[in-house]
């Protein structure tokens, strides 16, 4: 089953007097478990596409499943519950809370779901252990060095084990190193079962996904998966997982969707 | 998202931005601050005067000419249309009641004295010798009138303190003589000054002569006033009766009026309570402004954390936990202000008696109630727009906000 089944989307912006189609004719299906880079110049409609998939915008025409639910029906609150339970958010300039410490940051979606506070405390520290920053827990984001800040935004966004984990230019603010580092912290996750979908203009990056999607003037131009460029099976991700000296070793759990990548 | 939380986040983020939050809770408590003061000092007023008039003599009781349809006590009262006159022997009959203690008899007239080669204009006042000990007068020089026959009356006079330093320039005046009108009177007494002024006559601008002696000098048979003292507080409703009994059997009909101190008592309070819940009103709208700070402040921290915003709505926050947060924000600003305040209005209260030791300056408990109740209100009211507009904020553009 398609975690993501997208049909016939359309998103139309009104500037002034003209209209801008930022999606058309737009159908895709991501299986549960899938790694998908979406690619494609600025302004191909990559950032509106990331948008529609974490329900914070609308398409004006089309349906969109989420585990076979049709979402785009849903009212502002019942979207607000599937944000919080199903999908995650990794933003490219981290959006940390300034004011709150790393374990507030991880803790804030579970806040904000109303799960009680010694739970909370609980998995934080589960999480902060996982993502090698115990010794951060209580620093805040300006004491933070750019790696250790997208971490927290990543155990954030997955501390409610979502189904999608959501990346919009990932690695955007941080130099190379670091920015391998997360995109290995992600594909760990990815391994684990947690759908990926980053959104990137880095080739480099976005080649490591098993499947790419390339936009262009709000068009789907190429899906790897429909038509490889090359088979896929040529870039597996690679065993990083001892690399990195960094004790990062996420064990998000499986969502509870079988996993049915290719 | 749970109430705890709301409430600890909201106090982060109010804390988060020291400056910012600091100056909104000062507005809030200069607003609070200056209905406590103020309505301090509008209710000690009250309470000053409330003293005042106690000390104006115990159990009195007055009756004037003319039948009032109401109970109280008003200006119109004192002018009754058609009474019968009320008479010196009508006033001496009431000293035989029961429950009297003493009888003053009352008139009262302009004319001019004139002594020690100056002239002035002066109220003429003419009563009998209980009219001291009815309103606890003391004397400076000399004595009071003389008891006499009060249908005839000794050309003496005792005159005010302000008069005795106009005319005799603070000379001893006892022994002197004065013309007043065309009678020369001999001043037998100088009363102590009071300063006390209620009515709109000042007594140490009086001219005090016999009954009988003003009766004649302004050609008249009635009384302005009969003053009585009950023999105690429990017997001033008995006085009341039984004066109004006298009267009626005198007269054959019931045409006076009776009231007793607590009356005008109770008039003057509710006067000044009006006064104080007007000083109240103004002080209010500074309470006002406070809360329309409030809300600039919190359109103001609504704008600079658009993308924290954001952020909660990708985080699954639903609108109403995002307009409930801020508007705690908002109250807990007032609520702090309102208290800061509350403290300080104390503090200004308890500074002004210290200043003046006779002035009760305390507020009243429905002023202090009010003034927090409105500063919430206000915080709270001025609360709900920005907060709605952080509601409704698009999730998509905050976040591009960074």
């Amino acid at each position: 089953m398609s975690v993501i089944q997208l049909a016939g989307i359309e998103r139309v912006f009104h500037l002034g007097d003209s209209t801008v189609h930022a999606l058309t004719h737009l159908d895709v299906g991501i299986e549960a478990g899938e790694y998908v880079a979406i690619m494609g110049p600025s302004g191909s409609g990559k950032s509106t596409l990331l948008n529609l998939l974490g329900l914070l915008d609308r398409p004006d025409a089309g349906s969109y499943h989420l585990e076979g639910r049709d979402v785009t029906t849903l009212s502002p609150d019942e979207q607000a519950a599937v944000r919080s339970r199903r999908i995650g958010f990794v933003f490219q300039s981290f959006h940390l809370v300034p004011r709150l410490t790393a374990a507030e940051n991880i803790a804030l979606p579970m806040m904000l779901a109303g799960i009680p506070a010694a739970e909370r405390a609980q998995r934080v520290m589960q999480a902060l252990k996982d993502f090698g920053l115990d010794q951060r827990a209580d620093h805040r984001p300006d004491q933070l060095s750019g790696g250790q800040r997208q971490r927290v935004a990543i155990a954030r966004a997955t501390i409610m084990q979502p189904a999608v984990l959501l990346a919009d230019e990932p690695t955007g603010n941080l130099d190379r190193a670091t920015g391998d580092e997360v995109i290995h912290l992600l594909e760990v996750l990815n391994q684990r079962g947690m759908t990926l979908i980053i959104v990137t203009h880095d080739p480099k990056i976005g080649t490591r996904a098993r499947r790419q999607l390339m936009m262009e003037d709000g068009e789907l131009r190429h899906d790897s998966a429909a038509a490889p460029l090359r088979s896929a099976d040529d870039n597996p991700p690679s065993p990083l997982s001892g690399k990195g000296g960094d004790g990062v070793s996420p064990a998000a759990p499986a969502p509870d969707t079988p996993s049915a990548a290719t | 998202m749970r109430t705890a939380d709301v409430l600890r986040f909201a106090r982060d983020a109010a804390a988060g931005y020291p400056l910012r939050t600091s100056l909104s809770v000062l507005a809030m408590a200069i607003g609070v601050a200056a209905v406590v003061v103020l309505t301090s000092l509008g209710d000690g007023a009250r309470r000053y005067v409330v003293e005042q008039f106690s000390s104006l003599g115990s159990n009195l009781v007055i009756v004037l000419p003319g039948r009032s349809a109401t109970g109280g006590f008003s200006p119109a009262n004192a002018m009754t249309s058609t009474p019968r006159d009320l008479t010196v022997d009508d006033a001496f009959a009431l000293t035989r009641l029961p429950s009297v203690r003493r009888v003053a008899p009352l008139t009262a007239g302009n004319s001019e004295i004139n002594a020690n080669g100056r002239l002035r204009e002066v109220v003429v006042a003419g009563t009998a010798s209980t009219y001291l000990d009815i309103r606890s007068f003391k004397m400076a020089q000399g004595h009071f009138l003389p008891e006499a026959d009060w249908s005839r009356g000794a050309p003496v006079a005792v005159i005010g303190a302000k008069i005795q330093e106009e005319i005799f320039a603070g000379r001893p005046a006892v022994g002197e003589l004065i013309r007043l009108g065309d009678r020369r009177l001999r001043i037998v007494g100088v009363l102590k000054a009071t300063g006390q002024g209620v009515g709109g006559l000042n007594t140490d601008e009086i001219v005090f002569v016999p009954v009988g002696v003003a009766q004649s000098l302004f050609n008249t048979n009635s009384l302005f006033r009969v003053l009585i003292e009950a023999r105690s507080r429990g017997e001033i409703e008995a006085v009341k009766r039984e004066v109004t009994a006298m009267l009626k059997a005198r007269h054959g009909e019931e045409d006076i009026t009776v009231i007793t101190q607590d009356a005008v008592l109770a008039t003057f309070d509710k006067l000044l309570r009006a006064l104080t819940a007007a000083v109240a009103g103004i002080a209010a709208i500074s309470l006002a402004v406070a809360g329309i700070l409030v809300m600039n402040v919190m359109l103001v921290a609504v704008t600079q954390r658009t993308a924290e915003i954001g952020l909660l709505k990708a985080l699954g926050a639903r609108g109403a936990t995002i307009r409930d947060a801020f508007l705690a924000e908002a109250a807990m600003i007032s609520l702090v202000g309102a208290l800061t305040g509350y403290g300080l209005g104390l503090f200004g209260a308890f500074v002004l008696r210290q200043m003046y030791p006779v002035f009760p300056a305390y507020p009243p408990d429905w002023a202090v109630v009010a003034a927090l109740v409105t500063a919430l209100g206000t915080g709270l009211l001025f609360g709900i727009m920005p907060a709605r507009r952080a509601a409704r904020l698009d999730p998509v553009q905050a976040l591009m906000k960074h």
